[in-house]
């Protein structure tokens, strides 16, 4: 919290000092936020990154966080014979694996459609490429599937979140990222909006990675998966070893 | 308190994993099974994606079978010439058994093959045991004086290859046992477990072993088919998590030691009675989800990993 608060006053210096009348036009907007990695520790449960910032006066502010783009493999289940079953797949390739916006007020009465059309403003406008010559009705169904599945996963955001101004020029906002986030490079952009355009735009690279002994687990396991099979079992086989002469002697 | 599972790459709490296993353990101590049936089940309904889920269970199997192969082993109860051929077919039967997952994985339909062999085995089994255990409560009191005939003959024995298993008393065809191996190898690999349940029973009446060697000689071959799946599933899928297995099988041991400790306390056909309603239990959960209408009829399929 404290560490929150004097971020937040640096911003500020920053922001009061930095803006000179000629950087005035040119940086329109700063942002910055607490953290820039994310680490998958053994406890990790999930955590929340402070993006913080100010403006050079009025305007709104749009907050888009981004993960990896990836291909993503939707399937629909269809009753065959009583039971449920696998019959029809879909792929989705330039998915991002996390997708969260945030603003200070509705997105529709700030950002025009064109605009979020281009700068893909919304889980309804991201631009992934579907499989060619696919019925356009079941693409439709399948992307709405998969943004559904990804909203009941925590790793795309059912609603705007609220970005909140403290005086007229500074705002922040707080990232959530839930215990099962992908990993790999993010991109957090955000955007300045006034009177329908973007006057000012930055993009800052936010890091998720495992750390401690999950990740080297998770390295190894990928890295050197002969050594770790064998370790596996190995670890098995003691184990199992001592409980039993454990459990013999008492 | 929380950990993070590095493979199944999910929070679970620590307690949750170590009661999982001890109760698991503590049943299996209880009435002399595996648990396999049981506990990749239940990992797979606290949200352990399955191929994490089928692959970490061998890994704990290997553990909970070494201790138990190395009692039957100072017992002298483990035919190893038998197990060895057992074993021969179970090696087969596993790595094909792991190809198979992979592909099934790939085509989308491995949940779906999972759960139909549970329903299927567990169904059979639970029912068979139900209904044996029943009658066996039944007429309690009446001592049964017919001598068994040590195995029937039947075209089975006109196989060739016979050998000679000294301490299973048996002159039969090296066929059957390598078949049988091969087919629990498969169940083991798909199933993610020991397939004791399926084992233990061909060998007592297809193979006709006697029933002190029977328990042991079969831990003795599903420590070295599961280490096989491991080993195979660590290479091929990445899909073995330690850190989940060692959670499991640290609940397990202690569960098991406290389990076997109460088995006397209860006559040998109620447990089997238990153990059967248990494993129907088990069955119909499985049924009712692939029967349901599930909550949203697309789901993501699994990461392909750049």
């Amino acid at each position: 919290m404290r560490t929150r608060g004097s971020l937040i006053v640096a911003a500020l210096g920053l922001a009061l000092h930095g803006l000179g009348p000629s950087q005035a036009k040119a940086q329109a907007l700063i942002a910055d936020l607490s953290e820039h990695r994310v680490s998958i520790t053994t406890g990790f449960v999930g955590t929340e990154v402070l993006l913080f910032g100010a403006t050079d006066g009025e305007g709104d502010v749009v907050v888009v966080v981004r993960g990896p783009a990836r291909r993503e493999l939707v399937r629909r289940k269809n009753r065959i014979g009583g039971i449920w079953v696998n019959d029809a797949e879909m792929a989705f390739d330039g998915v991002p694996a996390f997708y969260a916006v945030a603003a200070n007020r509705a997105i529709a009465e700030i950002v025009p459609e064109a605009l979020r059309i281009r700068h893909e403003i919304g889980s309804g406008y991201l631009r992934v490429k579907a499989e060619e010559g696919a019925d356009p009705k079941e693409v439709r169904r399948f992307w709405a599937a998969l943004v559904r599945n990804k909203e009941l996963d925590r790793l795309y955001g059912k609603k705007t979140r609220q970005v909140r101004f403290l005086g007229p020029r500074l705002f922040r906002t707080k990232i959530f990222f839930p215990a099962n986030v992908p990993t790999g490079i993010y991109k957090v952009e955000v955007y300045l909006i006034r009177k329908g355009a973007v006057v000012g735009a930055q993009t800052t690279p936010l890091v998720v990675s495992k750390a401690g002994l999950g990740a080297e687990v998770y390295e190894f396991a990928h890295r050197n998966s002969v050594l770790y099979g064998i370790m596996a079992v190995a670890i098995a086989l003691a184990a199992g070893w001592l409980a039993g002469f454990v459990f013999r002697k008492a | 308190m929380q950990i993070y599972l590095p493979i199944a790459e999910m929070s679970v709490n620590v307690f949750w994993l170590l009661g999982l296993g001890g109760g698991i353990g503590y049943l299996s101590g209880l009435f002399g099974v595996g648990g396999g049936f049981l506990m990749t089940p239940l990992l797979i309904f606290i949200g352990v994606p399955p191929a994490v889920a089928v692959a970490t269970e061998a890994n704990q199997i290997v553990a909970a079978s070494v201790s138990g192969v190395l009692a039957h082993w100072r017992r002298a109860n483990v035919d190893f010439k038998m197990g060895g051929v057992l074993l021969a077919g179970g090696l087969l039967g596993s790595t094909f058994g792991v190809w198979l997952y992979s592909l099934l994985r790939e085509l989308g339909q491995l949940d779906l093959v999972i759960a139909l062999a549970y329903v299927v085995f567990l169904g059979i089994i639970g029912s068979l045991m139900l209904g044996e255990a029943g009658r066996t409560i039944l007429r309690r009191r009446r001592t049964s004086g017919a001598g068994r005939k040590l195995h029937q003959h039947t075209w089975l024995h006109g196989l060739p290859f016979k050998l000679r298993f000294r301490k299973s008393k048996l002159y039969i065809s090296a066929l059957l046992p390598l078949g049988v191996g091969l087919f629990v190898g498969i169940l083991a690999a798909i199933m993610g477990v020991g397939g004791g349940f399926v084992m233990v029973p061909a060998m007592i009446y297809l193979l006709g072993m006697p029933t002190a060697v029977v328990v042991g000689t079969s831990l003795f071959q599903i420590v070295f088919v599961t280490a096989n799946i491991t080993f195979l599933q660590a290479i091929n899928n990445q899909t073995v998590d330690v850190v989940l297995a060692v959670m499991l099988l640290t609940g397990g041991v202690i569960g098991a030691q406290l389990g076997s400790r109460h088995t006397g306390k209860l006559p040998a056909e109620y447990l089997r009675a238990l153990l059967a309603l248990l494993v129907l239990l088990v069955c119909g959960k499985l049924i009712f989800d692939l029967v349901a209408m599930p909550d949203d009829i697309y789901s993501l399929g699994p990461q392909v990993t750049p």
